[in-house]
């Protein structure tokens, strides 16, 4: 098993004609995402790597048959109109892809994927992979690389920075130990599905037998994964790295999310929480594998 | 975030309906004198800068007179605060208060929806009070869509023990704010306090406002000049590279200094990382090693070459920066060869002399760093390439290494851009690429149609020229991957010249020369 994706799961592209949308879409049918429809408002009636393209995903829908998860990749500024068709259509996952999208933007998905039973990951999201089974996103680059760099194994991976989601899962796979699932759930201060509802998800999942997470400073995911855990909701082993160690007050280094924004989100704050709860908390990136290894061996064996 | 400054944050609530003291922004002491003139009553003079305890610093000040006003006006628009020039000052009829409160809209990530924060005690910080009196603080989520009704803002503030008439009137100023919040896609919208006053009336008497970055370009009004938290305000250099960031929508480009006046050997290094989280630690990595970050720089995003070269240019043009890291997360999604490019550019424009270590770990890494180390021979400097195997760790070992290695490079100097008559060019969407002709008729190895990734070149009469029209090649069909420009400076005649302008550079580097 896996979380969010696997192969049997029907996938539609928004913005497939773009730029992006055509080069991610190209990765994710070659690494065995079942891709089912395109749409792009205006193109309609032509074809994107031989998928079909339609004007409104409710049209794709239509003609296609039930889809389970929209992967976004319009421009920032119609993402939440785009995220909005794909709920009302009746898809219940939407994967934002883009950066740079308005808050209140993120907030209206939010409200609305509530109303409609939904949820969303992202945005700012490189996008999640199962591997050996599917992606989506832009977890990898090529199908070739994806394919090179992640096998399947017990350890899920969760991120709240892209490129370190794939670069931990390699470096993780080099010590010979795959993954049930990697997921990125977006560099913004509000993302759809936060670090501990995946978590949950990885605790559902029997394949998965602990998880290896990136947080950083600002927001308060990785002290939800704390509560998480000493409510008995996450009984898995847990190996965390928490980065902007060097992060002075105030400053942002990219993503929204990392804030530190009074007491709260700061990194000796959630370090202490974690380690206070029983995670396996690292002080060195690169001694991640290895206690991931070691993590990993002593439930096993 | 972009915060607003105060004056700027009051036109706003005034024009939601909020009350504020009649009053001017000046920025000399003249003007401070005209506008107490015009108020002809007793007032408060507050610099317009970023800090926070401004009474405690004399940055607020009651005034009298005129005269006075003129006086402690010059004396703040000569004073520096953590390193911020004063150039703008706020002068406000004196408020005659009664009673505070404060209220708030913060967006909340938890709740994933805007929260209201009233408190019956204003004046101080929103913290302190609701640690210290929780019961007189109350908050609540708003239903994004259907807004701050004035029932629930009524029974907001009722929970901290106000009542009647008072009740009602904090209330409208809560629906107002949180209007305001949503107009103008604010993060938080706070006044402290919120003031009743001897005339009964209610008034903002400071107010501390935050815009989202992403949402700035939807309101051109406020005159944000950029669109960053930049805990300083913008430098020369984080204005430059804004407007590139600004000019060009591939991929993302951030940049900020963050560290100023220093000298060589002051061991600051110039920084350019690719994706948030990688950047953090190998910025880690630097500090580890007792190194300082002379300035935040992250290109990732799949961004083009020409956006590297430019982000580069522009980290480079930081006088007394010891050494050049290049590190982001170590396996890029991206294809790393176009940052490559970028780097090898501007290294041989500017013959660099200064060690730099270029981690590029990701798709097609051999190709980049084959790039780095082809290129790495045509200047001064000391360079090595890393990939994906190499830990931030020890790459920074590795810049540690070549900064304490004196020993000369042995390298070939070079021209770059070459230097041509050029008989032929096009635009592209950020710059231009010219061909000498004359010298194509000699080139065996038309080394710049196969380098070519879009595939937009061809070969006419033994000339390189587009193949597609000189329109198509402006709107993004060329990419600015650069790599015509290089593959002909090393197999071909040295015929290509691409110019990636970045404007107000040249000057901002011959003031800093001079």
């Amino acid at each position: 098993m896996s979380i969010i994706i696997d192969e049997t799961k029907r996938v539609i592209v928004q913005g497939i004609t773009g730029r992006e949308g055509m080069v991610r879409s190209r990765l994710m049918i070659e690494y065995g995402t079942l891709v089912v429809a395109g749409c792009t408002p205006g193109k309609g009636d032509s074809k994107v790597h031989g998928i079909p393209v339609f004007d409104t995903v409710a049209e794709a829908i239509d003609n296609v048959g039930d889809i389970d998860i929209s992967v976004i990749f319009v421009p920032a500024p119609l993402v939440k109109n785009a995220a909005l068709e794909a709920f009302d259509a009746g898809i219940k996952l939407a994967v934002l892809i883009p950066d740079r999208v308005p808050i209140y933007d993120v907030l209206e998905v939010h409200h609305a994927a509530k109303e409609y039973g939904a949820s969303f990951i992202g945005p700012n999201t490189l996008g999640v992979l199962s591997p050996g089974k599917a992606t989506l996103g832009m977890i990898g680059g090529k199908a070739s690389s994806a394919r090179e760099w992640f096998k399947p194994g017990p350890v899920g991976v969760v991120s709240r920075s892209g490129g370190i989601t794939s670069s931990m899962a390699y470096y993780i796979n080099k010590l010979g130990i795959g993954n049930s699932t990697i997921a990125h759930v977006g560099g913004d201060a509000v993302v759809g599905m936060p670090i501990p509802e995946v978590i949950k998800l990885f605790e559902r999942d029997p394949e998965t037998k602990m998880v290896t997470m990136f947080g950083e400073i600002g927001t308060s995911q990785e002290e939800h994964v704390a509560d998480l855990i000493e409510a008995g909701k996450f009984t898995k082993p847990l190996v965390a790295f928490i980065g902007g160690k060097a992060a002075k007050s105030g400053t942002r280094f990219s993503h929204a999310g990392a804030i530190i924004e009074g007491n709260r989100g700061t990194h000796e704050g959630k370090v202490k929480r974690l380690k206070e709860v029983g995670a396996h908390v690292v002080d060195d990136f690169g001694k991640i594998p290895e206690v991931t290894k070691r993590v990993l061996d002593s439930i096993t064996n | 975030m972009t915060r607003l400054h105060e004056y700027k944050g009051k036109e706003l609530l005034k024009e939601m309906g909020i009350k504020t003291a009649p009053g001017y922004m000046v920025k000399s002491a003249n003007e401070a004198e005209e506008a107490l003139k015009k108020l002809g009553t007793s007032a408060v003079i507050k610099a317009q800068v970023f800090t926070t305890g401004r009474a405690g610093k004399g940055l607020i000040r009651f005034i009298e007179s005129p005269e006075e006003a003129k006086n402690i006006a010059s004396k703040m628009l000569d004073m520096d605060v953590d390193g911020l020039k004063i150039d703008k000052l706020l002068i406000e009829e004196k408020l005659l208060i009664k009673e505070e409160f404060y209220g708030g809209v913060i967006l909340d990530d938890n709740a994933k929806a805007p929260v209201i924060i009233f408190s019956s005690m204003g004046g101080t910080g929103i913290e302190e009070i609701a640690e210290k009196f929780p019961d007189k603080v109350s908050k609540a989520p708003v239903d994004i869509i259907k807004g701050l009704k004035d029932f629930k803002a009524r029974n907001i503030v009722r929970k901290t023990g106000v009542s009647g008439k008072k009740q009602m009137k904090l209330a409208q100023v809560l629906v107002n704010l949180f209007e305001l919040a949503k107009k103008y896609d604010a993060r938080s919208a706070e006044i402290n306090p919120i003031a009743i006053c001897n005339d009964g009336n209610i008034y903002a008497a400071d107010c501390r406002i935050t815009i989202d970055d992403y949402a700035v370009h939807r309101h051109p009004e406020l005159g944000i000049e950029i669109a960053r938290e930049l805990g300083h305000p913008p430098t020369p250099l984080d204005k430059i590279a804004y407007d590139v960031e600004a000019g060009d929508y591939r991929g993302t480009f951030y940049f900020i200094q963050m560290a100023d006046g220093f000298n060589k050997g002051d061991k600051y290094i110039g920084f350019h990382g690719a994706g948030g989280g990688g950047s953090m630690m190998s910025m880690d990595a630097l500090i580890n090693r007792d190194y300082k970050i002379a300035n935040f720089c992250d290109t990732s995003g799949n961004p083009p070459a020409s956006k590297v070269y430019r982000a580069a240019k522009i980290i480079l043009a930081q006088s007394g920066i010891d050494g050049y890291f290049a590190s982001g997360s170590g396996v890029a999604s991206q294809e790393q060869f176009h940052s490559a490019r970028g780097f090898a550019k501007v290294f041989m424009e500017e013959q660099l002399n200064i060690p730099a270590i270029i981690r590029l770990g990701g798709n097609s890494e051999e190709i980049a760093i084959d790039i780095i180390n082809t290129y790495g021979k045509f200047f001064p400097a000391k360079i090595e390439g890393y990939g994906r195997d190499d830990t931030p760790a020890f790459c920074a070992e590795r810049l540690s290494t070549l900064l304490e290695d004196k020993a000369e490079k042995e390298y070939e100097k070079v021209d770059f851009p070459v230097k041509i008559n050029p008989t032929y060019s096009f635009e592209t969407i950020t710059g231009k690429i010219e061909f000498d002709h004359e010298k194509c008729l000699n080139c065996k190895s038309k080394a710049c149609i196969e380098a070519c990734s879009p595939k937009i070149l061809k070969i006419v009469d033994e000339k390189a020229v587009l193949a597609i029209s000189t329109d198509d090649a402006k709107k993004g069909k060329c990419t600015e991957c650069l790599a015509c420009e290089l593959e002909c400076f090393l197999k071909g005649e040295k015929a290509i010249r691409i110019t990636l302008p970045i404007q107000g550079l040249d000057d901002y580097r011959k003031k800093v020369m001079s």
